[in-house]
Formats: C-alpha cells, sequence, structure tokens
C-alpha cells in the first residue's frame, strides 16, 4: 500500500494521518503539496485530510477542490485508485465533484467536537474489511459543517446503491435522533463514489489509532487499506 | 467595468444560519419579518467593455467556483 497525503494551505490533521497510515501500511506516506500536479508512481491510495484549507473561505473545501493536484486526484479515482477524505476531505471531495451532495452548516448553528458512534453500514469494500457489518464503533467528530445534504434523487441514489458508508448513531447502534450530531440527511456520516473505491467522513478515525487517547475503533479503516493494496 | 455577482440558496435548502438571522430580528422587535434568506455578493471588476463577453466569463466563473449549483442559484448584474 502506498499512500499519499495532500497538504493544503490550512490543512492541519495531516500529521495525524500520516501515523495512522504509517501504523497500519508499515510506511510513512508521501506528502503531497497542493499545487504539485501528479500523483507519485505507483501511488494507490491519496487521502484529503482535516483542516480549514484556505480558511474555509468562500465555502468550505470550494478553493482545494479546485486545486492543480485535484486534476491528478480525478484521474487517480477514475482509474479506480483510491481516494479517501476525512472531514474537511470530505468536504473537499464533495466541491471537486468526486462525491454528490453537499457539507452544510450544522443544523444547530454549532461546531461539534466530541467522542460520537457510528454504524459501519457494510464491510464488503477496501476501506472497512476489517469491522463487522453493522458494528458500532467510537470515533471522534469536530467540525462545524458536517450536515450532509442532497436533493431526493440523489439521496435515493445513495441509499438503493448501498453508497452509505457509515451513519451516526448512539453506543447501542440506534440510528436517530440526539444521536445525529448535525442535521445530517438520513443520519449519513460518510458516503461512498459508485465504484466504492472514494470514501468520505467527517469523523475523524485517524486520532482513534492509539489507547493513550481514548479507544483504537478507527485502526480498522487503515489496516483494510493496508490489506486492500 | 464593474460586475455584481449575487449566490443565494435554492430554495427549498435549509438555511440554518438565515433562520438564526431571522430569529434575531424577530427578537428585535423589527415588524413583519417574515423570512430571512442569508447570500453572499461578489463585486467583481473586469477588463474591457463588452458586457456580454463579461456575462459569459462570469457565468463560467459561478459554475466553476463561485457558486456550488447543488444547493445556490447565482445572478450576474452588468
Amino acid at each position: 500500500m502506498k499512500a499519499a497525503v495532500i497538504v493544503f494551505p490550512g490543512s492541519n490533521r495531516e500529521g495525524d494521518m500520516a501515523r495512522a497510515l504509517a501504523q497500519a501500511t508499515g510506511h510513512r506516506p508521501d506528502m503531497l503539496w497542493h499545487d504539485d500536479h501528479a500523483l507519485p508512481a505507483g501511488t494507490d491510495l491519496v487521502v484529503l485530510p482535516g483542516g480549514f484549507s484556505y480558511g474555509d473561505y468562500l465555502r468550505c473545501g470550494a478553493i482545494a477542490g479546485r486545486a492543480a493536484i485535484m486534476d491528478a486526484v480525478r484521474k487517480h479515482a477514475a482509474r479506480g485508485g483510491l481516494v479517501l477524505g476525512v472531514c474537511n476531505g470530505f468536504q473537499i471531495l464533495c466541491e471537486s465533484g468526486l462525491l454528490p451532495g453537499v457539507l452544510m452548516r450544522n443544523a444547530n448553528l454549532r461546531f461539534v467536537c466530541k467522542m460520537q458512534h457510528l454504524r459501519v453500514e457494510r464491510n464488503d469494500t477496501a476501506f472497512t474489511r476489517q469491522y463487522g457489518k453493522n458494528q458500532v464503533i467510537e470515533v471522534a467528530i469536530a467540525h462545524g459543517e458536517g450536515n450532509y445534504e442532497g436533493d431526493d434523487a440523489t439521496i435515493e441514489r445513495l441509499e438503493g446503491d448501498g453508497l452509505v458508508a457509515f451513519r451516526y448513531c448512539d453506543a447501542s447502534g440506534r440510528i436517530g435522533g440526539a444521536a445525529n450530531p448535525n442535521g445530517s440527511r438520513n443520519d449519513i456520516a460518510g458516503i461512498y463514489s459508485a465504484g466504492r473505491n472514494v470514501l468520505g467522513l467527517m469523523p475523524h478515525p485517524e486520532n482513534l489509532i492509539d489507547p493513550l487517547v481514548g479507544g483504537v475503533d478507527g485502526r480498522g479503516l487503515f489496516e483494510s487499506l493496508a490489506s486492500a493494496a | 467595468m464593474k460586475a455584481r455577482v449575487i449566490v443565494t440558496l435554492k430554495s427549498g435548502v435549509l438555511d440554518p444560519q438565515g433562520k438564526a438571522i431571522e430569529g434575531a430580528l424577530v427578537s428585535l422587535g423589527v415588524p413583519g419579518v417574515a423570512s430571512v434568506r442569508q447570500g453572499k455578493v461578489f463585486d467583481v471588476e473586469l477588463a474591457g467593455e463588452d458586457k456580454a463577453a463579461a456575462r459569459e466569463r462570469l457565468t463560467a466563473a459561478c459554475e466553476k467556483l463561485l457558486a456550488n449549483t447543488v444547493i445556490e442559484n447565482f445572478s450576474i448584474e452588468i
């Protein structure tokens, strides 16, 4: 597994992401700058980390979604290459057209920073093989614009084609109500592209890889990726 | 040439910021506020005097960057 992490002005989770990837794969990922034009030869996985690219100016992820490197990321995804976007990375994927829909302001207008349970919707993808189907995991969330919205046709397609990756839930796996931290349609925390090779999610699995900081439920995602290629 | 681009949320898209502003206006006692929707205004200075060309360029700018057409409409005043 050869991974590359893209760093934009204002990214701030790239170090955490690199640590999680190194732990699972045994190699440090390549760190790329937003105005690079190509991915290193043999890149299997491109990761867009969290943060506040371009200060969240205009719309979260809007300017990063048009950065020079994103053409190479689009081509990589079109070839079936793996792409992971976390938090601001998810927003960038939506703004760049790699994933449908949009992340709106949280419904309660508050930045939410806490531990959150998620339900793993399917475990037959490159990102989730090390989890069980419907397994409940606990990871961190930290965002002000994580309220996933799409038009009715988009939501129907995501649901019908099994492209919802994670849903917000409570500790027992119950979906809905107070378990939804931001107002997302259908409690969506993360989605796949049609080919299931692109994943965007708001929560931060890269921050739950070490018992020292509260849990290791995020490891499964990186270990799945490490065994995928 | 000066132009103004106005970007607004499509109808039906939830606007929590507009709702909060609406609530604040009502609590300030501003009479008759039925609804508030928040949008964005971009004042753009363009080289040249060809209005049709300017409109074309700004439409491209909106579609590429200024508006997210999943949730936003745009209009251009020249």
